[in-house]
Parts: structure tokens; C-alpha cells; sequence
């Protein structure tokens, strides 16, 4: 199978892979897939005032998968939590170009943004609770 | 050293030059077809095709005239096992074969099977992939016909104890059929020793052409007699109708020729340059298993599983080096390796193999770029997976509740 050159480009120059603390101040972490499905996308925010200021992923997957998380990364800095709700998978497949085989690869990269944006939430919620 | 570099012998060989070079006068200036017997062109032709029979029998220690012509491999499987049902119908069945065999035996028995004409057990192999004799012997009704066991595995290499259960169908009067496509050529074969009825073999596999094949059929205790599955001008008496490929014919039986002359020379070869792939690959990764039978393996073979690496993104690292995984992502079900599940590997392992298959026309330089490709990919997706990284936490990855999807 060919890859379009901007998967290729996301795997061979992946952006933004690496690890925060899970514990760290404003960070919200994402886990999803499985290890026997054959990939596991970690993708991590990390917020202040209301806006991503940084993000991180590591992934465990074909390149399209690998792609798709590090594009998710790109994408989240700078947005606000709103706006980073609203990124679909659909704009994933578009701009990486992925075969209808590959699709679940940009599905797993909106449930593992939704998965760190709902931790940071519970995370934030919590730390407000806790100063009452 | 040229780039890429083929690493994918299991699937195809090139095709050696000498071997070229035997089928070109039979392309343009002997053209003739081997079943018109009454001019020179015919001739020439049917001289061509009896020749390369006794090159391609002598590799197997048969009989010319228990070759019959196929388009290769997966034909012969059909013909043999559908051929064979067809014909002893009478007598039974029942099909013993084995789970880790070739799509083009399963997918031949599972037909059968579905359109209800055979009933079929599907021996477990052990977790080198080896199909134990006595479960063949236990598996055996008053029905069973066939027994269909392939000689070498396609994915992993481990080489079946063919001899034994080629006794054990002796002993019970039932053939014995061998898919030997992986293992003809590589390693010694002998039909008489091995106690084959039938056996399924291609061209391409030993660097011959593509679209040529063989079905042994035995003539002599017993003789085995298959129905047809290809109706026609009663070619290969009467077994295989159809025109004979004339200049595949030809290199095939000049690639059957070479391979008996330089099998032990080419063994040596390639079991060193794949043993020491194999320990450059193991010492360097941690965490890195090996698939299949640690010694009775067929030589060019070597099946790695990299923990925490997906084997689709290892071949994208690695793409001016041709190999093939057991990773689900590169299979059209998009199920991961059934063979590697048989011999008990984990999906997740499965997910993360690698297929090296070395051939005759490798190099040691290739090799050592490999070994350094190899190393360098699966260090750099490990830092990437998430998978790895918990595993160096310490955490227990079968303990992870994950959210299958």
C-alpha cells in the first residue's frame, strides 16, 4: 500500500512525541485502543488559562496511526478546550489522506483527544473541589 | 550494494539468470506446442517438456512420469485434494490437515467442507508449529482418505516431520498429500523416503518463473488416481488439461537442476548469513522472540517478534528493505497471522513479527545493513509506543484494562 507523503512525513519526522507527567499541573491524559487490536495511541494536553499550551503523544501502530496522533498533537496546540472538542476525525483522514483501511487509525486519534480532554477536565474539577 | 534490498524470498524468488536464459529460444524460435505430434515443432517442444520432467523428478527422487504440470502451487493443492475427494468418494471423507497450512490447502479443505463433500480436522500444532505424527494417527477414521501436511511453513520456516507421518499413512492405507512448496529445493526431498502420494510444488518458489507448477502423483504403491478439475485436450494424462507453458516448463525444470546441484553450497550460505542476523538482531533488542522451530527451520527463514513495535510501522521504517509481517495492518483480513496464533503467540506478538526470508541471490552486505536498519527502527518505535514505555514503568501490561475496539 502507498502512503500519501504527508503520513510519510508525520512518521519519519514525528511531531511532538514524547511524555509530561501524568500528574503534572494541567495535564490531561488520553489512552486508547488495545495492545491485541494492534494499536495503542497516548496523547497528552497540557492547559493553562482554558487554552492547550502543549501536547504530546506516543503511539503504538501502523505509520498511519503513528500519523494521525502526531498530526492530533499539531493541531491541539494553541486551541482553546472548546475548539479542541471540535476537531473530527473526518479533518484527519482529509489532510493525511488515509484509505478507507486506515480510518479507524484517525478514529482512535479523536477518542484519544476526547479521552485527554475529558482527564484534564476531571482533573480540573477536582482541583476545584478540592480549594473549596 | 543496491537498494532495495529483497528480503522476501518466502513469497517469490528472483528468477536466476541461468534459468532465463534456458527458456528464451522457446519463446520465438521454438514455439511449438508439446502436444502436436507430427511436425518438428511439436517435437522440439515435447523434447524440452520431458527433459525438464526429469530435471524437476530427479530433485525429488521420482519417476518423469509422476509429474504432472500446473500453474503452480495453489492449483496443485486444489487438484490434488479435490481430485483425490472426487475419486474416493466411495471410500470416505474425511481430511486430516493441519491449522498452520497454506490458505490454498485450508481454503480448498474449508470449500469442500462447506459444500458439505468433505468433513475435515484441523490439527493444533505444537508452539514451534510442528504437527506431532500422533495426533495425525490419533485424528484417523474409517473414513479419512487424505492427509494433507505441509512439508516447510511459509511463515516461520519449521520444517514437519513428514517422514514419520508419511509411515503412519502407509501403515493405514490412507494418502498422504504434501504441500512442499516452501521446502522443494531448499532442503533434501525424497518422495520415496518421505512416503508421499502427492505433492504440490511451484517454480517461482526456487528461482524459476512465476505460473508454473507441479503435482506429484504416485504411480507405484499405490497407484494414486485424482479426478480432474480442469476438463479439456486430456493433457498430463488426462489429469491437467491445457497447453503446456512450453519456456516456464523449460525454466522450471533448469531451476529444479540448480538447485539440486547447489543446494549444499547455498545452504551453508544462507543458514550462516541468517544465523547471524538472527544473533545480531537478538543481542542488540532486548525483549525480541523468535517464531517457529529454533533449529528445524528451513535455512533462509528467520521470524521475529519485536515486543511493543507494530509490524506494519517496522516495514515502513524499513521500506528499501523488503520483508513481510504477521501484523494484521498487512493482511487483507485484517486479522493478525492465524499461523503465529497457532503456535500460541499472543495477537499482540503477532502484531509485532517480522518475516526475513534470504534467498540465494543475498549478500553479507546486505545482511549487515539489515541488521543495522532492524536495530535502529525498533529502537526508534519503542521510544515512540506507549506500550514500551509502561513496560519500562514497570507496569504490567496484561494487568492494563484497554478498550478493545
Amino acid at each position: 500500500m502507498a502512503y500519501s507523503d504527508k503520513v510519510v512525513d508525520h512518521f519519519n519526522n514525528p511531531r511532538n512525541m514524547g511524555s509530561f507527567k501524568k500528574d503534572e499541573e494541567g495535564v490531561g491524559t488520553g489512552m486508547v485502543g488495545a495492545p491485541e487490536c494492534g494499536d495503542v495511541m497516548k496523547l497528552q494536553i497540557k492547559v493553562q488559562n482554558d487554552t492547550i499550551v502543549d501536547a504530546k503523544f506516543k503511539t503504538f501502530g501502523c505509520g498511519s496511526a503513528i500519523a494521525s496522533s502526531s498530526l492530533a498533537t499539531e493541531w491541539l496546540k494553541g486551541k482553546t478546550i472548546e475548539e479542541a472538542q471540535k476537531i473530527k476525525n473526518t479533518d484527519i483522514v482529509q489532510e493525511l489522506n488515509l484509505p478507507p483501511v486506515k480510518i479507524h487509525c484517525s478514529v482512535l486519534a479523536e477518542d484519544a483527544i476526547k479521552a485527554a480532554l475529558a482527564d484534564y477536565q476531571k482533573k480540573s474539577d477536582g482541583v476545584l473541589t478540592d480549594a473549596k | 550494494m543496491k537498494l532495495p534490498i529483497f528480503l522476501d524470498n518466502h513469497s517469490t524468488t528472483p528468477m536466476d539468470p541461468r534459468v532465463l536464459e534456458t527458456m528464451l529460444p522457446y519463446f520465438v524460435e521454438k514455439f511449438g506446442n508439446a502436444a502436436s505430434r507430427n511436425h518438428a515443432f511439436g517435437w522440439a517442444a515435447e523434447e524440452a517438456v520431458e527433459n525438464a520432467r526429469k530435471q524437476i523428478a530427479k530433485l525429488i527422487k521420482a519417476d518423469p512420469k509422476e509429474i504432472v504440470f500446473t500453474s503452480g502451487a495453489t492449483e496443485s493443492d486444489n487438484l490434488a485434494i479435490k481430485g483425490v475427494l472426487e475419486m474416493y468418494k466411495e471410500k470416505g471423507d474425511h481430511i486430516i490437515t493441519s491449522s498452520t497450512e497454506h490458505r490454498a490447502v485450508l481454503d480448498t479443505v474449508k470449500s469442500l467442507e462447506g459444500r458439505g463433500k468433505a468433513t475435515a480436522t484441523y490439527l493444533s500444532v505444537d508452539k514451534f508449529g510442528t504437527v506431532n505424527p500422533e495426533d495425525v494417527r490419533n485424528a484417523i477414521t474409517e473414513k479419512t482418505i487424505l492427509i494433507s501436511v505441509m512439508l516447510a511453513n511459509n511463515e516461520i520456516g519449521t520444517v514437519n516431520p513428514v517422514k514419520e507421518i508419511g509411515k503412519i499413512a502407509k501403515e493405514k492405507g490412507i494418502l498422504f498429500h504434501c504441500d512442499a512448496t516452501q521446502g522443494v529445493g531448499k532442503i533434501p526431498v525424497d518422495v520415496q523416503d518421505m512416503g508421499i502420494d502427492l505433492m504440490s510444488f511451484s517454480g517461482h518458489k526456487m528461482y524459476g518463473p512465476k505460473g508454473v507448477g507441479a503435482l506429484y502423483v504416485r504411480k507405484k504403491n499405490p497407484r494414486v488416481r485424482i479426478v480432474a478439475q480442469m476438463d479439456g485436450g486430456g493433457h498430463e494424462r488426462g489429469m491437467r488439461s491445457g497447453t503446456l507453458p512450453v519456456p516456464l516448463i523449460v525454466g522450471f525444470g533448469k531451476a529444479c537442476e540448480l538447485c539440486e546441484q547447489e543446494m549444499t553450497k547455498d545452504t551453508a550460505r544462507l543458514i550462516a548469513m541468517r544465523d547471524r542476523l538472527e544473533a545480531s538482531i537478538m543481542k542488540a533488542l532486548e525483549e525480541s522472540y523468535l517464531n517457529g522451530h529454533p533449529t528445524n527451520r528451513l535455512p533462509g527463514n528467520l521470524n521475529i517478534s519485536f515486543a511493543y513495535v507494530e509490524g506494519e510501522s517496522l516495514l515502513m521504517g524499513m521500506k528499501d528493505i523488503a520483508l513481510s509481517s504477521g501484523s494484521a495492518c498487512t493482511s487483507a483480513t485484517l486479522e493478525p497471522s492465524y499461523v503465529l496464533r497457532a503456535l500460541g503467540v499472543g495477537t499482540e506478538l503477532a502484531h509485532s513479527s517480522i518475516r526475513f526470508g534470504l534467498g540465494r541471490f543475498n549478500t553479507d552486505d546486505e545482511i549487515d545493513y539489515t541488521i543495522k536498519k532492524v536495530i535502529e527502527i525498533v529502537t526508534k518505535l519503542r521510544e515512540m509506543s506507549p506500550l514500551y514505555e509502561m513496560a519500562k514503568e514497570g507496569v504490567d501490561l496484561k494487568s492494563v484494562q484497554w478498550a478493545a475496539h
